[in-house]
């Protein structure tokens, strides 16, 4: 099964992920809230990064800012290459369609929409072709073990079944990066050790994928753990 | 795929929206009915004037045609002033009494009068009724009548009967008497259906009224030639005949439509706040259904659907509401118009033709245009919402919750 692998591109040396001095502020009330303060990281392509540290250190915050879903308050943010920290709304859209993969904690799968046509919506998008979509949405169902449930519709799929179903259609326009917010976060051990065994699959097959996560089994399961604490990393940055 | 998705979130609460399209189809059918009357009456009085074929109608100065006991004087050289105009092809010159017939049993008892309004015409060229049964006023003695009348008489095709007319209250005579025999039945066309009407030759009426009302008319029909301008013919007859008040069927319907303009401005008024009340139902709706789905709509927005795309979704949402409300409430318009038709139509003294809620296709579609178009406008305060979701802060926000 071979599905996720990345075409073999030209060698490009840079990493796929670089961020430089990024601060994020939030008002939160009349208090600023200081979420990332100067966040200096690179993330080599093919590598799987685990963003590890206590709860409300700015590890879904630094998530954001590099899926493109948020900009920083200062600092820049590169992926692929391509500044991404000053994009328009329209850019951004487009940028995430094509490039980057999400995975959440709670799934969000579309309730009414079977399993095949969740992992082709971001082909739908894409303008992929009805065949093509259909084809290739089989094939990531396939790869993530779901052959047997293309037809069938969330309500009708396990925790981790749905999980697996999200991984697919974060595959679905072959991004070159996966981020996955606590992924493990809603599953119990055994369910969330088979996603954490696929996520090492799917790195194994060349997909660059930084996680966050509180699951030490899904940090460890990664090549490179980063910690942050108090909106900065702490240990294992560029 | 958006179909689908804005199909999928209508689903997803079937009562919600079950309830919001029924809501949507009461503010449609409203809005049906309220289009159908602001034209209905107006459309109906001008395939009245039409359905006959007369192009105008000459009436004494400053009256409208039967307004007032009013006649116009010198039937025969008013006539003859219009034949030489060429582009006037017919000329029916009307005149209109009352009469009165002794109701007798079979015993030959009398046992009251009925009275009725009679028009005196010739046959050959009149455009007051239309012939039904039996046989028209071909002979002076010939009377028609209309099946009221003939049901209050409890007369039948051949009886002979009494008719006066001329009643003058203070001696209780009448100025004339004539046997005349019922030959035929007709629908009096501008006549209610409570109504009783009769027609005689207008020589037979002319002759029962007196001197008084010898060569006089009460009205005018007038056909012009084919192409000819019925509002050139309508000045020409004003300069020539000053004596009359022409009225073409463009005249007329504006004189209705000054007449019914309060009934217009109430039904605007009527289908402006159906409207708006189907507008904001569609709103909240849409709307409510956005903030249920903030998460769902942030997840679409992060993995790459295009804001044009949500908002193409949620108002698809709206439209399709308010489509399927239409539909629904074009028929329940349909059936709530011919109602309230039949109620306002038995008002004493309208014409039987006259419809308050006359459907056109025409308004159909204005009210199914109407309600798609604030379908969309009502899916657009939602959708700019839903295009608006900062990503991040609504996944964070749904993770908390």
């Amino acid at each position: 099964m071979t599905e996720p692998t990345q075409t073999p591109a030209a060698p490009d040396e840079r990493p796929i992920v670089s961020l430089r001095d990024v601060r994020r502020d939030y008002a939160l009330g009349a208090e600023r809230v200081h979420a990332l303060q100067g966040v200096t990281l690179d993330v080599e392509r093919g590598d799987y990064v685990a963003i590890v540290g206590p709860s409300g250190c700015g590890k879904s915050t630094l998530l954001n800012l590099i899926g493109v879903i948020d900009q920083p308050t200062s600092g820049t943010v590169e992926i692929g290459g391509k500044r991404v920290d000053d994009m328009s709304d329209w850019e951004a859209t487009s940028f995430r369609l094509y490039n980057i993969g999400f995975v959440f904690q709670r799934f969000y799968l579309m309730p009414i929409l079977s399993a095949l046509e969740n992992v082709a919506l971001p082909m739908a998008e894409a303008k992929v072709p009805r065949e093509e979509r259909r084809e290739r949405a089989a094939q990531l169902l396939a790869y993530v073990g779901l052959s047997n449930r293309e037809r069938h519709r969330p309500s009708e799929l396990s925790g981790g079944e749905q999980q697996r179903v999200a991984i697919a259609r974060a595959l679905a326009n072959r991004p070159t990066l996966v981020l996955a917010d606590e992924p493990t976060g809603e599953l119990d051990a055994h369910t969330g050790a088979e996603i954490i065994s696929l996520f090492q699959r799917l790195n194994a097959d060349g997909t660059t994928i930084v996680v966050v996560t509180h699951d030490e089994g899904l940090a460890d399961a990664a090549r490179r753990k980063i910690h942050m604490r108090d909106g900065k990393v702490v240990d294992g940055s560029a | 795929m958006r179909t689908t998705l804005a199909q999928a979130s209508l689903i997803r609460h079937r009562a919600r929206t079950l309830l919001a399209v029924l809501g949507v189809a009461v503010a449609a059918a409203m809005l049906l009915d309220m289009v159908m009357l602001a034209t209905g009456m107006r459309e109906s009085f001008r395939e009245l004037l039409v359905s006959r074929g007369f192009d105008l109608r000459l009436a004494p100065k400053g009256t409208l045609p039967f307004d007032t006991d009013a006649t116009i004087p010198g039937v025969a050289a008013i006539t003859s002033v219009l034949r030489n105009n060429p582009d006037i092809r017919e000329i029916s010159p009307v005149l209109g009494a009352s009469i009165h017939i002794p109701i007798r049993n079979r015993e030959g008892e009398g046992q009251g009068d009925v009275s009725s309004a009679v028009l005196g015409i010739d046959p050959t060229v009149q455009g007051d009724y239309e012939f039904l049964s039996g046989r028209d006023v071909t002979t002076p003695d010939a009377i028609v009548a209309n099946d009221y009348l003939i049901r209050r008489l409890r007369a039948r095709i051949g009886d002979t009967l009494a008719v006066a007319t001329g009643y003058d209250p203070q001696t209780r005579t009448y100025s004339g008497q004539r046997k005349l025999v019922l030959m035929g039945r007709a629908r009096f066309v501008y006549g209610a259906a409570d109504q009783s009407a009769a027609a005689v030759r207008r020589e037979t009426l002319e002759a029962m009224e007196g001197q008084a009302r010898h060569d006089h008319a009460s009205l005018f029909m007038i056909r012009v030639r084919k192409g000819a301008d019925p509002d050139r013919v309508r000045e020409w007859i004003e300069t020539y005949i000053p004596s009359v008040s022409a009225i073409s069927i463009a005249t007329a319907i504006a004189q209705v439509d000054q007449r019914l303009s309060y009934f217009r401005q109430l039904a605007f008024i009527l289908g402006a706040v159906s409207l708006f009340v189907g507008f904001l139902l569609v709103t909240t709706l849409v709307t409510v259904s956005v903030n249920e789905r903030s998460g769902e709509i942030a997840v679409m927005r992060a993995i790459g659907v295009s804001r044009a795309h949500v908002v193409q979704q949620v108002v698809l949402e709206g439209v399709a509401i308010s489509f399927a409300g239409a539909l629904i409430g074009l028929g329940l318009g349909l059936a709530t118009a011919r109602y309230l038709n039949a109620i306002l139509s038995a008002f004493p003294g309208l014409p039987m033709a006259i419809d308050f809620f006359l459907f056109q296709p025409s308004s159909a579609w204005t009210a199914l245009a109407l309600l798609v178009a604030s379908g969309i406008a009502a899916g657009v305060y939602p959708a700019w919402r839903a295009a608006s979701l900062p990503i991040a802060e609504s996944l964070r926000r749904e993770a908390i919750a």
